[in-house]
This record gives structure tokens, C-alpha cells and sequence, in this order.
């Protein structure tokens, strides 16, 4: 039925098929979109967020998938800037993977402010003063770089293509992404640093609290080196799991190798960083405030001393060891483990330097307050995740993402 | 925020956040604008006819 809009020389399912799992998904997104409905027009009382947590699970699933969705800027500086050819195979799902996680991030702002009509405010009203600020600038054009990198698949569609000026269009984009790819990554330093900076500037949250250069507190290198690092990991891991579904190998294995290997290195210096920057900061910074390690972390169930080395060691030192040794990235169970655990690796990161910073008791009269997100919260935050299937799906089955596809067929 | 909005202060901080808003929405201004423009110039030109890259 539209056979003439599926890329040439590629197999895709029937159409029918194509579109019961739409709908199935759908229905996820619907839900999300009803409960995003009702957190705009009754109001932020539909969430769970009080005194202690301004910053809930929105903020939390905001700053994980800006950095899950890192490997679109890292992906495309290696490719345009430092010439790492082979990654022109992957690049294209990096960036339609960063698209999606950008276009959710904003998304999860727009139900977060309550009010999106006056969303503009601050690009107009701003704030110079404020971490914040930077990262709305930067975001916003980010996700314009993202859609310009975006734009030339869509524009390289069988039907499409055929247009002249669009055929134009998408050849001229071209050659120029690199001047957007140099932008993007610019961009991407700054906004995924400020997200950092943003905890690392709150001089009364011990816990959250770094020194470091200038205005720029340590937590701003670190967000921005471990969303280098976890990006690459969240795009091989989405390529793979891409390829289990469609049930076909979408992507050379060299490629995936040298994406790894550098996603490793990255990660593994990362982690080295965090370790020392964690040391400094339970050896110097927190007695200097007046506390011991132990008082930012407690038995109950989310804030225990388990999520440090879950942190640390399981979702860093473990993955760096497997993705920087040759044995462990050939290995298929291993690599997959490895990616796997530092994309968890930067969410529980993410967690920690918003939820737990929150829920620290930093007076003495002060207990730790608990919070779980009410239904409404979970179906928003599942609603880009819906989004991100279906648009994955429309992507993959019409537009020529992943360039060796065919070649691979044709050899298989 | 333009420099003839009330608000405006001319100080660092007004010039290096503005500055840096103003300048990347330029470059992607500007790049998208190169691209429409010598695209529609090529599709006059009879370029694009069919083919990939």
C-alpha cells in the first residue's frame, strides 16, 4: 500500500502490521497526552511535587535524556570535525535519536512550567544571571541545529526526492551540516555544562555543592564529558535494539566498534574524573560545610549509600573496563551490557544531582522527605517515550537511515 | 531581548548571554537561508534532475 515511499532495495513489514503497532503505541501516547492535558489546565496540583521537591521526576527524565541524547553532538563533532568517516553509518540514527530526546526534553519543560503560553519569557524577560537561562538558549538552539540535521532525511525520501528543489535542498544541507554540527556541539557544551552547573552553584546544598573555575563549578565538565560518554552508549544501544526487532543487521560491526571504543575511553576518563572529584568533595567540601559522608545518604529506600556505587562503580568503572578492552567490546552480551549500564550510569547521575539534592536534610530540624510521582507525572514522562517509538517507526520505515541497510541485505 | 528593550543593561552579562543567543541564531539563520536560496538558484538552473549523492 505504500510500497512507493519505503527507500529502495530494503525490506519493511506489511502495512498493516505497521499500523496495529502505531495504534498499540498510540494508545500509550494518548494517555500521555490526556494527563498532559490535564497538568495544563488544572493546574501543577495534579503532580506530587511540594516544599522539598520543586525539581521532580519532569526535571529528572529532562536532564537523563539530554544526556542520553548527547550522542547526536558527539556523535556528529567526531564525524564533521574530526573526520572519523565510518561513523556517516550511524550518525544519522544519532541524530534522529537526539532529535527525539531534545524534542521530549522541551516537551517535559512545556507541561513543567504550567504555563507554556508564556514560555518565551524567558528567551524575552531573561535572566542573565541564571544557569538556567543558558541552558534554554542553548537547548532551544540545539534542537533547531537538530531538526536542520533532521531535515535532509526527511528531505531524502523516494517520493520527496524526486521534488527538484527539495533534492537541492537536502545536497545543500549537506554541504554545509558541518558548520551546524560545529554550532550544535558549541551549543551542547554549554547547555549540557549549565545543567551541571545548576547543582554545583548551590553554595547551601552541601551536597550538591563543588568548587571549581571561574563561575563554573566541576559538575559543569563532568555533565557535559559523562553526556559524551553515555550518548554513544544510548545510540549503539537503540541501534541494537533496533536490530532485534526488525530482526536484521542495520549496522556494520566496525562501525559499532569505533563508536564503543570511543564511548569507552570517554567513560572511563569520566569516571576516573568522578572519582576524584567525589574523593575531594567527601574529604574537603563536605567537612568544611560541617558534615560527614554519611549524612547525605540514609536507609531509606531511594537515598542509601547503594546508589553511589551503583553509580560509580557498576554504571562507570564496570562498562569503562568492558568498552576500552578489546575482548569485551567483541563480545555481543558484553558490549550490549556495557552500553546498557552507562546510559544507566548517567541517569542515576541525573537522579542523584536533582532528587537527592533535594531531599538531603540540610537544617538540623530537618527529616528526609520522601516522594513517588503521581499518575499523571509517569503517563507525561512515558508520553515521549511513545512518541519516540512512533516516530522511530515512521522514520525507520520510510527515510534512509542507516545507509549500509542495503549493502548488508544484499551480502546477507 | 534587543537592546532597545526596557530592560536592557549594557553590562558583561547582558552581552555575553544575548551576544551568544543572537550570534548561534545567526549562523543558523543564515546557513538555512544560503541553503534555500541556492537551492531554489539550482532548481532554476535545471539542476537535481534524479540521482543520489
Amino acid at each position: 500500500m505504500d510500497s512507493a515511499l519505503i527507500p529502495e532495495g530494503v525490506k519493511r513489514c506489511s502495512f498493516g502490521k505497521f499500523i496495529f503497532w502505531i495504534i498499540v503505541v498510540g494508545a500509550v501516547l494518548l494517555w500521555g497526552v490526556f494527563a498532559m492535558l490535564l497538568c495544563w489546565f488544572k493546574g501543577l496540583n495534579q503532580t506530587n511535587m511540594n516544599d522539598a521537591y520543586g525539581f521532580a521526576v519532569w526535571i529528572w527524565a529532562d536532564l537523563a535524556v539530554i544526556a542520553l541524547g548527547g550522542g547526536a553532538f558527539f556523535t556528529g563533532l567526531l564525524r564533521y570535525i574530526f573526520g572519523k568517516d565510518e561513523l556517516k553509518n550511524i550518525i544519522n540514527y544519532a541524530v534522529l535519536i537526539g532529535f527525539i530526546c531534545y524534542s521530549s526534553a522541551l516537551l517535559i519543560l512545556a507541561i513543567d512550567i504550567g504555563q507554556p503560553l508564556r514560555g518565551w519569557f524567558i528567551f524575552w524577560h531573561a535572566n542573565v544571571h541564571s544557569m538556567l537561562t543558558e541552558v534554554a538558549f542553548c537547548l532551544s538552539c540545539y534542537f533547531a541545529v537538530l531538526t536542520i540535521e533532521y531535515i535532509p532525511l526527511i528531505l531524502e525520501n523516494r517520493q520527496v526526492d524526486k521534488v527538484p528543489f527539495f533534492h537541492n535542498l537536502s545536497h545543500n544541507m549537506h554541504g554545509i551540516m558541518a558548520i551546524f554540527a560545529a554550532t550544535g556541539a558549541f551549543l551542547s557544551f554549554f547547555h549540557q555544562g549549565s545543567l551541571g552547573g545548576v547543582a554545583g552553584v548551590l553554595f547551601g546544598r552541601p551536597f550538591a555543592y563543588r568548587e571549581g573555575v571561574f563561575i563554573w563549578p566541576w559538575t559543569f565538565f563532568l555533565f557535559t564529558w559523562s553526556a559524551a560518554a553515555c550518548g554513544p552508549c544510548f545510540t549503539i544501544l537503540i541501534t541494537w535494539i533496533t536490530e532485534k526487532i526488525t530482526r536484521k543487521k542495520l549496522v556494520k560491526k566496525n562501525v559499532i566498534m569505533l563508536l564503543a571504543k570511543i564511548a569507552g575511553w570517554m567513560l572511563a576518563t569520566y569516571t576516573i574524573a568522578k572519582i576524584i572529584d567525589t574523593w575531594y568533595w567527601a574529604a574537603v567540601t563536605v567537612p568544611s560545610k560541617g558534615f560527614t559522608l554519611m549524612d547525605f545518604y540514609s536507609n531509606n529506600p531511594l537515598y542509601g549509600i547503594w546508589i553511589l556505587v551503583l553509580e560509580i562503580v557498576i554504571c562507570g568503572v564496570v562498562p569503562s573496563i568492558i568498552l576500552i578492552t578489546k575482548t569485551g567490546r567483541e563480545s555481543s552480551f558484553l558490549l550490549i551490557s556495557a552500553v546498557f549500564l552507562g546510559a544507566l550510569g548517567a541517569c542515576v547521575n541525573r537522579w542523584v544531582m536533582v532528587l537527592q539534592v533535594m531531599a538531603v536534610p540540610v537544617m538540623t530540624f530537618e527529616s528526609w522527605p520522601m516522594y513517588f510521582p503521581s499518575w499523571q507525572e509517569i503517563a507525561t514522562t512515558i508520553l515521549p517515550v511513545a512518541y519516540g517509538i512512533i516516530l522511530i517507526m515512521i522514520s525507520y520505515r520510510y527515510l534512509p537511515i542507516f545507509p549500509q541497510e542495503r549493502q548488508i541485505e544484499q551480502i546477507g | 531581548m534587543l537592546p532597545f528593550s526596557f530592560e536592557w543593561i549594557w553590562d558583561l552579562s547582558h552581552m555575553v548571554f544575548m551576544g551568544g543567543l543572537w550570534y548561534a541564531l545567526t549562523i543558523i539563520g543564515l546557513g538555512m537561508t544560503y541553503c534555500i536560496i541556492k537551492a531554489a538558484v539550482d532548481t532554476c538552473k535545471g539542476k537535481g534532475g534524479h540521482c543520489g549523492h
